[in-house]
């Protein structure tokens, strides 16, 4: 049924608009100081990333480690492009923000590049490859951002105009996650979790595995550059510590507690993990003690995360629609 | 010529640490098809055992080396056991990737904890020196350097290497490892313990880490921080995939190819140094992934 499709579209739509209504009210009449909205901007961040991590970890059932690279890849690109090559800044909107868009999409295809070359030879094989591989590209490209005087080594680049706000994040955010969301209930997107099941047999029924697992990586690589930019334009600020091991590590925690194998889990977890830190600001020096243990446990007691296989309503496709399919 | 030799030098002794690393991640994978990446913060506890053991030792023993790498090889083989238990154990029949999530886990909850300020603390510390660094010049036109730190690392690695040999080959214990790796439901319907075979494999590759963490302090004389293992760690594993996972000659093999190269990478471009492990990895992951010494195994459905 169409009209039920659109109708649950179009509450969607309501509802994201009174959630970002909300933030603005309470922002303009002063009780979320701007901390408080960089806080929120960051949560949207940290649930592309996570999601898009998911693409791979939860829905694939590769092991990809090293996110955080890729994030690198996209910040500086962008960064470079919009601050020392072409000199926008706010104060022009107008010329500011399509640059600042196609910086993003450039910063996104660089990273998906990077990660086709890294996903390639990997994928191309069964068992753990990808995660030495990645973990290894991550530490890499840490060590090359820190080597070259070009992007400003260990000092980092600054002076990145501040094009990041609620509103960007909203419409990045709701858009990435959507087509992400669009892709896993696709007809690749079904054979993607064949491949997770069990590859011999999504190999018999036709479907070339590699393909699909290079392919899902690069569009992963891809959001997480896009996702680079956005962060890099929030800072203001980006070094190469910045994108280290322990930030790809951050994302995976976020991802296997909230629930790898649904989308639903991929943004509680950031959520949860990017408020909560907030609340418990005297544990900030045993974070990244807790964390691990945090992950171990979930592990141990809870494998498949809070969300399990459960997906909220706005997530899934709507059930009248779903059973014209199948018949 | 003579700089080429000193650099195949230098290559062998950093290949003889990377050697003993490699070697605890390759049975591990042998046995329970598991990366265990918390291994290269075993490697990093044994060097901050030699650290904190080594004066005690000195004290009671009057010389450090020998008591101390035998107490830190004992120490990591104990945690190693203990990580087992605690963390892989539970996760044995789940899905693999939750167990190598749990290592990972354990990875970076060992090298956290260990900086926290009370345990080892962040900061650099200056490695005890056990033996007086002494170098000889070897007689000849090619100017060869070699120090008596270089043939101990050596000594010492190949030493644990002969004795690995003998204990995977020749004792019982051994041949139950390697039917076990081969085909475990099999291994247990022939009455092996997998249980007791799988908590002594995590006891010697720890232990074999712990001596190259002795060794790694003694060569370079500074522990930089509790996170001194992950590049190490990672290059051990890139040498023990180069050699073939699960293969003990391929990791020892593997080991020295990846010392060998990194030396002469060095001596290019000090920065270069870190690429060659990555270039390595790929290299081998496209040309040939068994690696040098493993067999491919076609799948059978």
């Amino acid at each position: 049924m169409t009209f039920l499709r659109t109708h649950r579209t179009i509450t969607t739509i309501i509802a994201f608009v009174l959630l970002y209504a909300v933030f603005k009210v309470l922002y303009l009449t002063g009780i979320l100081n701007t901390y408080y909205i960089q806080l929120i901007i960051l949560v949207g961040i940290n649930i592309v990333m996570t999601v898009s991590l998911g693409m791979v970890n939860g829905f694939t059932g590769q092991f990809s480690i090293g996110h955080a690279g890729f994030m690198a890849v996209g910040a500086y690109t962008s960064a470079m492009i919009t601050t020392t090559w072409l000199h926008v800044s706010t104060a022009n909107p107008w010329v500011g923000y399509p640059v600042f868009v196609l910086s993003l999409l450039a910063g996104g295809l660089l990273a998906a590049g990077v990660g086709y070359l890294v996903g390639a030879p990997s994928l191309r094989l069964k068992g753990d490859y990808l995660a030495i591989v990645t973990l290894s590209a991550n530490e890499l490209i840490h060590a090359i951002l820190n080597a070259t005087e070009a992007v400003g080594g260990p000092r980092g680049l600054g002076g990145i105009p501040k094009f990041t706000n609620l509103e960007v994040v909203f419409v990045f955010a709701i858009v990435s996650v959507a087509l992400m969301r669009n892709y896993l209930f696709s007809s690749p997107g079904r054979s993607m979790k064949a491949v997770r099941d069990s590859e011999i047999a999504a190999e018999s029924t036709g479907i070339n595995t590699t393909k699909q697992k290079v392919f899902v990586f690069v569009f992963s690589a891809f959001f997480a550059g896009v996702s680079g930019g956005v962060f890099a334009h929030l800072l203001q600020f980006i070094d190469p510590s910045s994108f280290t091991f322990v930030k790809s590590l951050e994302y995976l925690i976020y991802l296997y507690v909230g629930g790898a194998m649904s989308i639903s889990g991929a943004i509680v977890g950031p959520v949860i993990f990017t408020l909560l830190p907030e609340l418990m600001r005297s544990l900030q020096s045993w974070r990244m003690v807790i964390y691990p243990l945090i992950l171990i446990l979930t592990m141990i007691f809870r494998t498949e995360g809070i969300m399990g296989l459960k997906e909220f309503s706005f997530i899934l496709i709507p059930q009248r629609q779903r059973k014209e399919v199948s018949a | 010529m003579g700089q080429f030799l000193q650099q195949l030098i230098n290559g062998i002794q950093i290949g003889s640490i990377y050697a003993l690393i490699a070697l605890g991640y390759t049975m591990v994978y042998g046995i329970v098809r598991l990366i265990n990446f918390a291994h290269a913060d075993i490697f990093m506890f044994g060097a901050y055992m030699g650290f904190f053991l080594a004066p005690v030792m000195a004290k009671i023993f009057g010389g450090a080396f020998i008591p101390t790498i035998i107490a830190a090889m004992l120490i990591t083989g104990l945690l190693g056991f203990i990580m087992e238990k605690l963390a892989y154990r539970p996760l044995r029949y789940k899905s693999r990737l939750s167990a190598l999530i749990t290592a990972l886990g354990v990875s970076i909850f060992l090298e956290n904890f260990c900086a926290m300020p009370f345990v080892f603390g962040p900061t650099y510390r200056a490695f005890p020196s056990m033996i007086v660094a002494r170098n000889i010049t070897i007689p000849g036109n090619l100017g060869l350097v070699i120090s008596n730190v270089l043939l101990l690392d050596v000594g010492v690695s190949v030493s644990l290497m002969v004795l690995l040999f003998w204990f995977v080959n020749k004792t019982l214990m051994g041949k139950q490892m390697r039917a076990v790796s081969f085909d475990k439901p099999t291994a247990s319907l022939m009455g092996i313990n997998i249980d007791v075979v799988i908590s002594t494999a995590f006891i010697v590759g720890p232990a074999l880490a712990g001596a190259g963490g002795i060794l790694y302090g003694t060569t370079y004389g500074m522990l930089a921080s509790p996170f001194l293992g992950i590049w190490p760690g990672m290059k051990a594993f890139i040498a023990a995939v180069l050699g073939g996972i699960g293969n003990i000659p391929g990791a020892v093999l593997g080991a020295y190819v990846m010392g060998i190269s990194e030396a002469f990478a060095t001596s290019v471009n000090s920065n270069l140094g870190y690429g060659i492990a990555f270039v390595i990895l790929i290299a081998i992951l496209l040309i040939r992934p068994s690696g040098l010494l493993g067999k491919f195994v076609p799948e059978k459905v």
